[in-house]
C-alpha cells in the first residue's frame, strides 16, 4: 500500500511539473470573424498559428494595472494585454488607428472626434463601446488615482474633456490647442468598465489587477489575455480569441498561442537564457552582448538587429540648483565655475565623443552634441556643429574665463583655488560608470581634478532630484517618443525634469525664458514645419547654452531566434514586441509540437 | 593521520613554513616596488587598443633567430586585433617610461623592463580603456594586500581584548560582549555599508579612503576572532597553574600576559594568515558600493568590477589576471596558516 501511494503521489508530482511546462496547452482557438465586427485587416502580414515566445525580463512586473504602472517590465506585459485608440506605428513613428477606427480633427485644434470599432470584444467576450472610454478616461484623470500617465491630459493647467457622442463615438476637447495631439492616446490603455467600475467606486482601484489577481478578473482588447501569473517566476499570455485585428487572408491575429515572460533578473541573466535558445526574444543589448551574441549564434542563424542610434541621450549635468538655504556651501563654492558658460563650452570641447563610441559601445553608437541626435530623423538640427576634440580650444577658453594653470599643470581659478570636482554615476550602469572614467581623463589633460563617484542609482536620483548634494553627475534621458512633447518636462523651466536648475519659479536665463516660449509655442502650432523651425531653435540654444554636456548614444541592439516570423524590431519602446500580434513561429517542430 | 605525521617531522614543517614566508616576502617586495617592476602608468589609457591581447614574445623573424626576444604591435581590425609585423621592438631591461613616485626615493622614471615607444608590451593585455592590465595588477597589489594587513591588525586587536575582558571577567561583562559579537555576527553589513555610504562626504581622498576601508573591513571581522580568543581565555583560566599564578598574588595583566595570552597567539597568528586573504577579497564588495578605491586609480576589487559583465568576463581572459593574484596571495596566506597551525601542535608535543 505504502509503495502504491509513493507511486502515486510520484506520478501525481509529475503530472504537475508537466502541467507547470505545458500550462498553456489548449490555448483558444480564434473565433471566425464575424459580419458586424469592425476588424482591421493587416495587408502586407502573413504567417501562421501556433505555438510560443519565451521572453526573459530583466526585472519582473509591478503589476499589471495599466494606470498605475511605472516601470517598463509591466509595460511591456500590460501592452500585451491591452490595447489604445490610436497607435504609434513603431517601424514609421506615426499614427495609425486602432480601436478608433478614423478620427477627425476640428480646424481649430482642439476637438477631436473619434470613431469606435463596432462589433469588437474584450478577451473575456464582453463587448467593447463609448463606455469603457469614458470610464477609463475618468479613472486616468481621477487625481485620487494618481496615475502616472495624468499629467499628459492636462493641458496649459487645464484637463481635456471627454464626451460620450453616441455608443460608438466619443469627443476630446482640449483646453487649447496641442501639436501632435493624436499621440498622446499612444500609451492609454482602454479599460473594460463592466469589471473595474466597481472597485473604481469603491476606492479600490489602485489594488486591482496585481500579479495575483485571478486571469478570469482581467480583460483587455489586446492580442493576448491573461493565463496564468506566478509572483518571482513567470507570467504566462495566451491568444484573446476576440482580437480586432486579422492578417491578409482574414485570419484572426494573434498567430501565437502564448507568450512566456520570464522574471530573470539581469541583462547578462538575459543573454544567457538567449543564447542557451531557453528564449527568443531579446532588446536593450549591450554592444558588448550583441558582439557576443553575433559570434556565438552566427552558426544557429538567429536574426540580430542593429537599427542604429536609440532616441535616448547620455549627458554630464553640472549642478546649477539654488542652493540658497541648504547648507551646501561646498557645491555653491564650485557653481561658480559651473555657471560660467566658457567653464561648460571647456568641458564640451575636451570630451572626446569617439573614444566614448569607441570604448563604451563599441563602434555600436553615435557622438551627440545636442538633445536630437541622428536617430529622430524628424526633428533632428542638422545644422548644430560637431566639433571634434580639442584641447587646446579647451584650454584658450578657460585661460580667457580666466583661469590659470600652476607649475604642476593644476588648473586655478581667478582666485587661486584648484577645480576640484566630482561626477557620480549609477554604479549599476556599465555603459555609464566607463563614460565617467573617459571623461575624468579627458579632464585631467585640462589640469581639472575629477573624481568618479559610483552610487547606487536611487542615491544618485535622491542627490539629482532632491538633495542637490552633488558637483556633477553623467545620467541619461528620452528613447520615449520622437515627439518634441514628452521632452516638455525636461526643457520648460519649471519641468519636473528640468535637471540642471530644478523648481525655477521663474526662468533663471533669458535663454531658458526663450526656450519656455518657444516649447510652448510649438505645443500648441500644429503646422509641423513651423513647429521644426521652432525646436531647431531650441536645439540650437541648447548647444549654444550648454546645460548639458552631451556625450553620446547607442545604437538600439535586438535579437530573435531564427524561428521567429515578422520579426520588426523598431527604435521606440517597446523595441521587439509592439507587433506581437503579427509574430509568428516558423516551424513548429519537436519543441512545440506539444503546445497544440 | 595527518596530525601524526607534522608531529614526528617538525622540522620539514619548520622548512615549509620558512619557504613560505620567504615566498610572501618577496611578493611584498615586489608589490612595494610595483611602480619599478610595472612598465606603464597604470592609469594611462591607450584608446586605439581596448582589450588588447596579451602581446606574443618573438625570437625568430625572416632574419633568422634572436637571442634578445622582441614583440610586435597590435593594429585593430574587424576580427579584434593582429600583430603589425612591419616593425620589431626588442626588449630591453632598465628603460626609461612614465614616472611614478618610488616609497623613500621620490619621482623616478626607470623601469624594469619595457620596449622602444610606440612599442607597447603588454604581458597580460589591456583593459576597457587600453590601461596595461599587468601594471594594474602589480600596482593595484600595493593597495589591496595593504588593505588586507592593516584591516587584520585591526580585527586582531578588537577581537583579542574584546575577547580577553569577555573571557578572563566572565559574568554580565562576558554576557554583553558575546550578546554585541552575535549582534555584530548577524548585522547584514553590505546594506549597513550602503547606509554608511550616504552619509560620507561624496568624495573621499584616497588615503581616507584607505584608512575607511581598512577599518570598515576590521571592525566588521572582530566577532569572530574574539569568540575564539574568549574560548581559549575561558579554558586558559581555569588551568591550576593559573590558579596557582593567582593564589601566588599574581596581578591580572601579569596572568593574562605571561600565563594566558601566549596560548591565544598560536591562534591569533594563524587567524592572521586566514584572515589578510578573506580581507582582500573583501576589498572587492566595498569598491563595487563605492566604499573602495575609486577609478582610475588601481585595486584588485575595482579591477574586478569589470568582469561582472557576462560578455567580458568570457571574451577577454586576461582581465582575470587580478583573480590570479588574489588565489597565488591567497593559497600562500592560506599554506602558511596550515603551516604555523602544525608548528602550533607539534610545539605542544
Amino acid at each position: 500500500m505504502k509503495s502504491i501511494g509513493r507511486l502515486s503521489l510520484l506520478v501525481c508530482l509529475l503530472a504537475g511539473m508537466c502541467a507547470a511546462g505545458t500550462s498553456f496547452a489548449g490555448a483558444p482557438t480564434p473565433v471566425a470573424p464575424g459580419k458586424t465586427e469592425e476588424l482591421e485587416r493587416l495587408p502586407d502580414v502573413a504567417g501562421h498559428y501556433g505555438g510560443y515566445l519565451t521572453i526573459g525580463q530583466r526585472a519582473e512586473p509591478k503589476t499589471l494595472n495599466p494606470v498605475t504602472e511605472s516601470d517598463s517590465a509591466s509595460r511591456e506585459v500590460i501592452g500585451r494585454l491591452n490595447a489604445d485608440l490610436i497607435e504609434i506605428n513603431r517601424a514609421w513613428q506615426k499614427t495609425e488607428p486602432a480601436l478608433a477606427k478614423s478620427w477627425k480633427t476640428s480646424a481649430d485644434g482642439r476637438t477631436f472626434t473619434l470613431h469606435l470599432r463596432k462589433g469588437i470584444r474584450f478577451s473575456d467576450g464582453n463587448p467593447f463601446d463609448a463606455d469603457d472610454v469614458i470610464f477609463s478616461f475618468a479613472v486616468y484623470m481621477d487625481k485620487a488615482v494618481d496615475s502616472p500617465q495624468r499629467d499628459l491630459l492636462i493641458i496649459d493647467g487645464k484637463p481635456m474633456t471627454v464626451t460620450k457622442v453616441d455608443a460608438y463615438t466619443v469627443r476630446f476637447t482640449l483646453p487649447s490647442p496641442y501639436a501632435a495631439a493624436e499621440r498622446i492616446f499612444d500609451g492609454f490603455p482602454i479599460l473594460p468598465k463592466h469589471l473595474l467600475e466597481k472597485p473604481y467606486r469603491e476606492g479600490k482601484f489602485a489594488q486591482t489587477w496585481s500579479l495575483n489577481t485571478r486571469a478570469s478578473e482581467i480583460a483587455g482588447l489586446g492580442p493576448f489575455r491573461l493565463k496564468q501569473s506566478t509572483p518571482g517566476q513567470q507570467i504566462v499570455l495566451e491568444r484573446n480569441p476576440y482580437y480586432w485585428r486579422v492578417d491578409r487572408d482574414n485570419h484572426r491575429l494573434p498567430y501565437l498561442d502564448a507568450v512566456v515572460f520570464l522574471a530573470v533578473g539581469s541583462e547578462d541573466a538575459q543573454v544567457l537564457r538567449f543564447e542557451a535558445g531557453e528564449t527568443d526574444v531579446i532588446n536593450r543589448l549591450s554592444s558588448e552582448n550583441y558582439n557576443l551574441l553575433a559570434k556565438e549564434r552566427a552558426k544557429a542563424g538567429s536574426q540580430l538587429a542593429d537599427l542604429g542610434p536609440s532616441l535616448e541621450y547620455n549627458f554630464v549635468v553640472f549642478n546649477l540648483n539654488d542652493l540658497s538655504g541648504k547648507k551646501l556651501d561646498g557645491v555653491a563654492r564650485k557653481q561658480a565655475w559651473f555657471r560660467d558658460l566658457k567653464f561648460r563650452q571647456a568641458v564640451n570641447a575636451a570630451v572626446d565623443r569617439d573614444g566614448i563610441v569607441r570604448l563604451v559601445y563599441g563602434t555600436r553608437g553615435t557622438p551627440l552634441w545636442g538633445n536630437v541626435g541622428p536617430g529622430n530623423k524628424l526633428w533632428v538640427n542638422q545644422s548644430i556643429p560637431h566639433p571634434k576634440q580639442s584641447v587646446d580650444a579647451a584650454r584658450q577658453l578657460l585661460k580667457s574665463a580666466g583661469f590659470s594653470w600652476n607649475k604642476s599643470g593644476q588648473l586655478l581659478d581667478a582666485s587661486g583655488q584648484a577645480v576640484e570636482f566630482t561626477i557620480i554615476t549609477s554604479s549599476s550602469n556599465a555603459q555609464r560608470m566607463k563614460m565617467a572614467t573617459l571623461l575624468q581623463d579627458d579632464l585631467s589633460h585640462l589640469g581639472m581634478q575629477v573624481h568618479v563617484v559610483p552610487l547606487e542609482f536611487r542615491a544618485v536620483i535622491g542627490r539629482v532630484f532632491e538633495t542637490f548634494d552633488y558637483d556633477a553627475a553623467i545620467m541619461g534621458l528620452g528613447g520615449g517618443d520622437a515627439d518634441p512633447n514628452p521632452e516638455m518636462n525636461v526643457w520648460m523651466s519649471n519641468g519636473t525634469s528640468h535637471l540642471w536648475n530644478l523648481g525655477e519659479k521663474e526662468p533663471a536665463t533669458d535663454w531658458e525664458r526663450e526656450i519656455d516660449q518657444l516649447m510652448q509655442q510649438q505645443m500648441v502650432t500644429l503646422d509641423y514645419a513651423k513647429r521644426k523651425k521652432m525646436y531647431d531653435r531650441v536645439q540650437q540654444l541648447i548647444a549654444d547654452n550648454l546645460p548639458f554636456i552631451f556625450l553620446a548614444t547607442p545604437n538600439i541592439l535586438a535579437g530573435a531566434d531564427a524561428r521567429v516570423g515578422n520579426f520588426k524590431p523598431a527604435v521606440l519602446d517597446p523595441y521587439t514586441l509592439w507587433n506581437a500580434d503579427e509574430l509568428y513561429i516558423r516551424n513548429t517542430g519537436t519543441e512545440n509540437a506539444g503546445v497544440r | 593521520m595527518p596530525t601524526r605525521s607534522r608531529r614526528a617531522h617538525p622540522w620539514p614543517v619548520r622548512g615549509k613554513t620558512a619557504l613560505l614566508a620567504a615566498f610572501l616576502v618577496a611578493l611584498h617586495i615586489l608589490l612595494l616596488c610595483a611602480g619599478f617592476v610595472a612598465p606603464y602608468d597604470p592609469t594611462h589609457q591607450n584608446r586605439e587598443l581596448p582589450y588588447a591581447p596579451p602581446t606574443r614574445l618573438h625570437f625568430v623573424d625572416s632574419s633568422g633567430f634572436h637571442l634578445r626576444p622582441f614583440i610586435y604591435g597590435w593594429i585593430a581590425d574587424d576580427d579584434g586585433y593582429r600583430e603589425d609585423q612591419t616593425h620589431a621592438y626588442p626588449l630591453r631591461a632598465f628603460v626609461r617610461g612614465d614616472s611614478y613616485s618610488f616609497p623613500g626615493l621620490g619621482e623616478t622614471n626607470l623601469h624594469l623592463f619595457g620596449v622602444d615607444d610606440p612599442g607597447k608590451i603588454l604581458l597580460v593585455g589591456m583593459d576597457a580603456f587600453g590601461r596595461d592590465e599587468f601594471s594594474r595588477v602589480v600596482c593595484g597589489g600595493q593597495i589591496s594586500v595593504a588593505a588586507g594587513i592593516v584591516a587584520t591588525a585591526v580585527t586582531l586587536a578588537v577581537g583579542s581584548i574584546v575577547g580577553v575582558i569577555a573571557g578572563y571577567y566572565g559574568g554580565w561583562m562576558d554576557e554583553t560582549l558575546m550578546g554585541a559579537t552575535e549582534l555584530f555576527l548577524s548585522l547584514p553589513w553590505l546594506y549597513l555599508l550602503l547606509g554608511v555610504r550616504a552619509f560620507l562626504p561624496l568624495h573621499v581622498s584616497p588615503a581616507r579612503t584607505f584608512l575607511l576601508l581598512t577599518c570598515v573591513i576590521g571592525l566588521i571581522g572582530w566577532a569572530r576572532p574574539a569568540r575564539l580568543v574568549r574560548g581559549i581565555v575561558l579554558s586558559a583560566r581555569t588551568r591550576n597553574y593559573v590558579a596557582a599564578a593567582h593564589s601566588f598574588g599574581g596581578s591580572d595583566f601579569y596572568l593574562l600576559r605571561r600565563h594566558i595570552l601566549p596560548e591565544a597567539s598560536g591562534v591569533l597568528l594563524t587567524q592572521a594568515a586566514l584572515l589578510v586573504p578573506r580581507y582582500i577579497a573583501a576589498e572587492v564588495a566595498l569598491s563595487f558600493f563605492g566604499l573602495g578605491v575609486n577609478e582610475p586609480v588601481p585595486s584588485w576589487g575595482n579591477m574586478l568590477t569589470a568582469l561582472q559583465q557576462y560578455s567580458v568576463l568570457i571574451s577577454y581572459g586576461w582581465l582575470l589576471a587580478p583573480v590570479a593574484a588574489l588565489f597565488v596571495t591567497s593559497v600562500t596566506y592560506y599554506l602558511l596558516a596550515d603551516a604555523l597551525h602544525s608548528r602550533l601542535e607539534s610545539r605542544e608535543v
